[in-house]
C-alpha cells in the first residue's frame, strides 16, 4: 500500500493536492472492491431467490445497529482477534501457520478441562489465569512438531501445520467424549463453568472481557514485530533466511520461537473462548474461525489497526450472518462467500492498479 | 544475419536501451562491451525473446520479425548461453542436450552421438554423454549449453558474459572455440565487461553506456591496430577521458607485529570433494592483505564462512588477537572485530526489501544507541532517528547513490548494495575484514574504487583477507597471496617481481 501511495504522490508533483489524491486512491483501491463484493454477492442471493436488500439491511441491523447484536459483534472479535495475532506474528516472520484451528480447539479443550476443576480449589481469578495460560501453553506445545521439522530439516510448514489440525481437531474430540467428559449431561461436553466464574464483562453489558484482551494481543504482536529488535529479527528471518544466518542470528530458534508464540496466541483465543462465552466444550464443536481469519489477516496486509477494523466488520457480518440463517433461510456460511468475493476482487483491484501504474 | 535498427526498451524509472543498431554477420565474434547497467544485458533479452523492444524493429536474414518468445528466438535460430548456467545439475549430459526437443518420441542415441562426432571433429569439443551434469566443471557445462546450440542449427550464437565463471585458461579456450565456430559460418555475440577480452576475440566491437551505441568498431579497423590500441581506444569510448589504467599509489606497507588473526589446520566438510577447506593455515597481521587465489569453488566460500563464524570448524583453530574464537558465534565475532564481506550481496549480505538505513544495522539488531531498553524490552525498542542519521552518514562517506535512507536496498545497483555493506562491516571496532569476491559483478569504475578501499582499509592498520578469482586484482593490491585448490592452501607466496608465474605454477598444480 505504502508503494502505490508513494507512486500517486509523485505524480501528484508539487501539487498541494496530493496527499488528498493519495487518500482519494486508496479509498478507490479499498472500498471499491467491498462495494464490487456486495453488489456480486447480491447476485447470488439473487439466484437463490432471497431479495438482497433484505438480507444485507437484515444483517446489518443484527450485527451492528441492535444494542444487543453489537454486544454480540465486540464478544465475538475476542478470539478472531488473538487468531489474527497469532498470525500476524506468524506470517510477518515469514511462517505460514494454517494450523491455528488445531491449536486454537486444543487451547479450548484445556481451558474448559482444567477451569471447571481448578474452581473447586482456587479462587476465580487464578482459575482463569492458569486456564488461559494452560490453553496457550497447550496450543504451543501441538506446534512443536511443525516448527522442529521447519527449522531443522525445512520441511514446508503449510502442509504439517494443516495435518496437525486435522489430528487436532479429532483429538480434541477424542479428549472431550473419553477423558473430560461430565458425567452429570447426557450430551457429549465437559464439566460447566458456572457463569459467575468466567471472564468478566465489561460496564454491566454482554461484552466478554475477551474483547480487551484481543485488542491488546493485536496491538502488542503489531508493535513488537514493527518496533523492537525481536520483531525485526523474526522479520529478517522470514524475509531472508540467508541474510538472517549471515547477520549471525540463531534462525532455528528464533523460527521454533515464533510457531510458539503463534500457536500460543492461537490456544489463548480457545482458552478465552471458553472462559469468556461458553463455560464448557461439546464435543464435536469446531467453529473453524481461522478459515475466515486468515484471509482478514492477508486482507489487512499484516498490520493489526487495519486487522481490528477487518475483525470487526467480520464479526458484524458473522453475527448478522447467523440471525439472517435462522429468519431468511440463507445459510450462515454464506458470510463466507461474501468474504470469498470480496479477497477476489481486492487481488484483481491490486493486479489492475499495478498494471495501471506500470504502463503509466 | 540479424540486424537490430533503433531499438528501445524503457523498464520503469529507466531508458534500459535507447535506439540502438545493432549487425550481427555471419562469421564475425561481435563483442558487445559495457559497464553494467549499459544494456547489455537487455539487448540480449530482446533477442533471446525475454523482452519484447518498445520501438525499433528486428530484421532476421533480412526479414522483419518479431521475437515475441525464447522458444521464437529458438527457431530463428538464436540460441543464448546465459551467465549463469541453465542446466539441470541432476539429469546426464545427454539428457539435458535433448531437453526442450520433442517429447514425443525417445532420443535417437546412435543419431545423436554421430552428430556429437561432426561436432568435435569441427570444433573440438568432447562431451560424455553419460556424466551427471552437476559434476561438470563451470566450463565443461558451459560447453553442453553451446553444444546444444550447435545441435538446434542456430545460426547465431549469443555468449553472456560467458567468461566471467571461467578460469584464464579456460576463457583463452572460449575464445579457440569461438574462433572455430565463426568460421563455420555462425554469427557469435560474445558480450562481456573486460575489455582485454572484448579486444582480444572480438572481429568487431560495439561499446554500448548509459543504454545507447557509443560506438563501433569494425573489423577493418581493429585488423589495423595492436592489442594496446585498441584497448586505449574502447577506453576512450566507454568512459570519454577517464582512464581505468591509472597506476595505483604504493601503499605504505607497515605489516608488522605479531599476527592478529591465526589460523591453524581449519577443516570444514561441505557437500563435494572440492566444497571444503582442508587443513588451511595462515597468519595475518595489522596492515596487511593476504589473497587468496584459486578456481571458484575451491572451499574459498567455506573457508570464509568458517572464519566469520557460519560453519563450525570440524578440527584446527581460529585465534583473534591471542584469543580462540573457534567456538564462537557470528555475533561475539563481529564484535570482537572480524568482520566478513559476503560474496552473494543480494541473496545473502542484504534483505532487499528492507530499507538501506536498515540493513546498514542488520548485524546490530538490538544494540545500542540504535535500540534502547535492552534485553528487558524484548532485545530493544528501534530508534528510527538514530538508525536513520546513521545510514545517512554511511551514505555520505561511501558515496552510496540511493533516493534516501528508507529505499529498499534491492532497488540500488549492485555497486551501491556493495558500499552499504562494506559501511556496515567497516562500522565499529573492525580488525580484521574478510572479503569475498569484493568486486565480483561491478562495472569497471565500482571494481576500482573497491580496490582503492581495500587498499585504504589496510592502510589504516586493519588486516585484510581477500578472497578472489581474479588474479589481476591480487596481483594489484595483495602484499602475500596463496592459492587454493580442492580445500588446501596449496602454497602462500610475496607479491613481487615473479609472482604471477610462482602463482600459476601453484594453480596448476606445480610447486613453487
Amino acid at each position: 500500500m505504502s508503494a502505490s501511495l508513494e507512486t500517486t504522490l509523485d505524480e501528484g508533483g508539487a501539487d498541494t493536492s496530493g496527499p488528498r489524491r493519495a487518500l482519494a486512491h486508496l479509498a478507490l483501491v479499498t472500498l471499491g472492491p467491498i462495494l464490487a463484493a456486495l453488489v456480486l454477492s447480491g447476485l447470488v442471493l439473487l439466484a437463490l431467490g432471497v431479495d438482497p436488500f433484505a438480507y444485507y439491511g437484515y444483517v446489518a441491523q443484527r450485527g451492528l445497529f441492535s444494542w444487543l447484536g453489537l454486544q454480540q459483534t465486540l464478544t465475538r472479535m475476542a478470539p478472531l482477534l488473538c487468531l489474527a495475532a497469532a498470525l500476524i506474528v506468524a506470517f510477518r516472520a515469514g511462517i505460514w501457520n494454517l494450523g491455528i484451528d488445531g491449536q486454537f480447539l486444543l487451547g479450548a479443550v484445556t481451558s474448559a478441562a482444567l477451569a471447571p476443576f481448578l474452581i473447586t480449589v482456587l479462587p476465580a481469578g487464578a482459575v482463569l489465569l492458569v486456564a488461559a495460560a494452560g490453553a496457550a501453553l497447550v496450543g504451543a506445545l501441538w506446534s512443536l512438531l511443525p516448527a522442529l521439522l521447519r527449522a531443522y530439516q525445512q520441511v514446508n510448514e503449510i502442509i504439517t501445520t494443516l495435518m496437525m489440525t486435522f489430528l487436532g481437531v479429532s483429538f480434541a474430540n477424542l479428549l472431550v467424549k473419553l477423558v473430560f467428559l461430565d458425567p452429570g449431561t447426557t450430551v457429549p461436553q465437559t464439566r460447566t463453568l458456572p457463569v459467575a466464574d468466567r471472564l468478566p464483562t465489561l460496564f454491566g453489558t454482554t461484552i466478554s472481557g475477551g474483547l480487551v484482551l484481543g485488542l491488546v494481543a493485536v496491538v502488542v504482536v503489531h508493535l513488537v514485530m514493527t518496533r523492537t529488535a525481536f520483531g525485526l529479527k523474526l522479520r529478517t528471518v522470514g524475509e531472508n533466511p540467508l541474510a538472517a544466518r549471515h547477520a549471525g542470528l540463531d534462525v532455528p530458534l528464533l523460527t521454533v520461537a515464533v510457531f510458539a508464540i503463534s500457536a500460543g496466541f492461537a490456544g489463548l483465543a480457545g482458552g478465552i473462548e471458553i472462559l469468556g462465552v461458553h463455560g464448557n466444550l461439546q464435543a464435536g464443536w469446531n467453529p473453524a474461525y481461522g478459515l475466515a481469519v486468515i484471509p482478514l489477516v492477508f486482507l489487512a496486509r499484516f498490520n493489526g489497526f487495519a486487522a481490528i477494523v477487518f475483525v470487526f466488520f467480520y464479526s458484524a457480518l458473522m453475527i448478522g450472518g447467523e440471525s439472517a440463517a435462522r429468519r431468511i433461510g440463507v445459510p450462515h456460511y454464506f458470510t463466507l462467500v461474501l468474504v470469498a468475493n470480496l479477497l477476489i476482487l481486492l487481488a484483481l483491484a491490486e493486479y489492475l492498479d499495478h498494471r495501471r501504474r506500470r504502463a503509466g | 544475419m540479424v540486424e537490430l535498427l533503433g531499438v528501445t526498451k524503457r523498464f520503469p524509472g529507466v531508458l534500459a536501451v535507447d535506439r540502438v543498431d545493432l549487425a550481427l554477420l555471419p562469421g564475425e565474434v561481435h563483442a558487445l562491451l559495457g559497464e553494467n547497467g549499459a544494456g547489455k544485458s537487455t539487448l540480449v533479452a530482446m533477442l533471446s525473446g525475454l523482452v519484447e523492444p518498445d520501438a525499433g524493429r528486428i530484421r532476421v536474414a533480412g526479414e522483419e520479425r518479431r521475437i515475441a518468445s525464447p522458444r521464437a528466438a529458438l527457431q530463428q535460430g538464436i540460441s543464448t548461453v546465459f551467465q549463469h548456467v541453465m542446466l539441470v545439475p541432476t539429469l546426464t549430459v545427454l539428457e539435458n542436450l535433448v531437453l526442450g526437443m520433442s517429447w514425443w518420441r525417445r532420443p535417437d542415441r546412435a543419431e545423436l552421438e554421430q552428430r556429437l562426432a561432426g561436432i568435435r571433429s569441427a570444433f573440438g569439443i568432447a562431451l560424455d554423454l553419460d556424466q551427471t551434469t552437476g559434476e561438470l566443471s563451470l566450463g565443461e557445462q558451459q560447453q553442453i549449453e553451446i553444444v546444444r546450440a550447435l545441435l538446434r542449427r542456430s545460426r547465431v550464437l549469443i555468449l553472456d558474459e560467458a567468461t566471467s565463471m571461467l578460469t584464464p585458461q579456460g576463457a583463452d579456450e572460449l575464445g579457440a572455440l569461438m574462433r572455430r565456430l565463426v568460421k563455420s559460418g555462425l554469427a557469435v555475440v560474445f558480450i562481456t565487461h573486460k575489455l582485454d577480452e572484448a579486444c582480444r576475440f572480438g572481429d568487431r566491437i560495439t561499446v554500448l553506456r548509459l543504454g545507447r551505441k557509443v560506438g563501433e568498431l569494425a573489423p577493418e579497423g581493429l585488423a589495423a591496430m595492436d592489442q594496446a590500441a585498441a584497448v586505449e581506444e574502447v577506453v576512450g569510448l566507454m568512459f570519454g577521458d577517464r582512464s581505468i589504467a591509472e597506476a595505483r599509489p604504493s601503499r605504505l606497507r607497515k605489516a608488522e607485529g605479531p599476527p592478529v588473526l591465526s589460523v591453524r589446520g581449519l577443516t570444514v566438510t561441505g557437500a563435494t570433494r572440492l566444497a571444503r577447506a582442508d587443513d588451511v593455515s595462515f597468519e595475518l597481521r595489522p596492515g596487511e592483505i593476504l589473497g587468496i587465489a584459486g578456481i571458484d569453488g575451491n572451499g574459498q566460500k567455506q573457508l570464509a564462512e568458517a572464519l566469520a563464524g557460519q560453519r563450525t570448524a570440524a578440527a584446527g583453530s581460529i585465534v583473534l588477537d591471542g584469543r580462540d574464537i573457534t567456538r564462537a558465534g557470528v555475533a561475539e565475532r563481529r564484535r570482537l572485530g572480524l568482520r566478513y564481506l559476503t560474496d552473494d550481496r543480494i541473496g545473502e549480505g542484504a534483505v532487499g526489501g528492507f530499507p538501506v538505513a536498515t540493513n546498514a544495522v542488520l548485524k546490530e539488531i538490538g544494540a545500542p544507541p540504535f535500540w534502547s531498553g535492552g534485553p528487558f524490552l524484548l532485545g530493544g525498542i528501534e530508534r528510527p532517528g538514530r538508525i536513520a542519521a546513521h545510514a545517512r552518514e554511511l551514505i555520505d562517506r561511501y558515496d552510496v547513490r540511493t533516493p534516501d535512507e528508507a529505499t529498499p536496498i534491492g532497488r540500488l545497483s549492485g555497486g551501491n548494495i556493495q558500499k552499504v555493506l562494506l559501511a556496515r562491516e567497516l562500522s565499529g571496532d573492525a580488525r580484521v575484514v574478510v572479503f569475498n569476491k569484493p568486486t565480483h559483478g561491478l562495472d569497471v569504475q565500482n571494481i576500482m574504487a573497491s580496490r582503492n578501499r581495500i587498499a585504504a582499509i589496510a592502510d589504516a592498520g586493519l588486516a585484510v583477507l581477500l578472497i578472489s578469482t581474479d588474479l589481476e586484482e591480487l596481483l594489484d593490491v595483495a602484499d602475500r597471496i596463496a592459492v587454493m585448490a580442492a580445500g588446501r592452501l596449496t602454497g602462500i607466496v610475496a607479491n613481487d617481481e615473479g609472482a604471477r608465474a610462482r602463482i600459476g605454477a601453484l594453480m596448476i598444480g606445480r610447486a613453487a
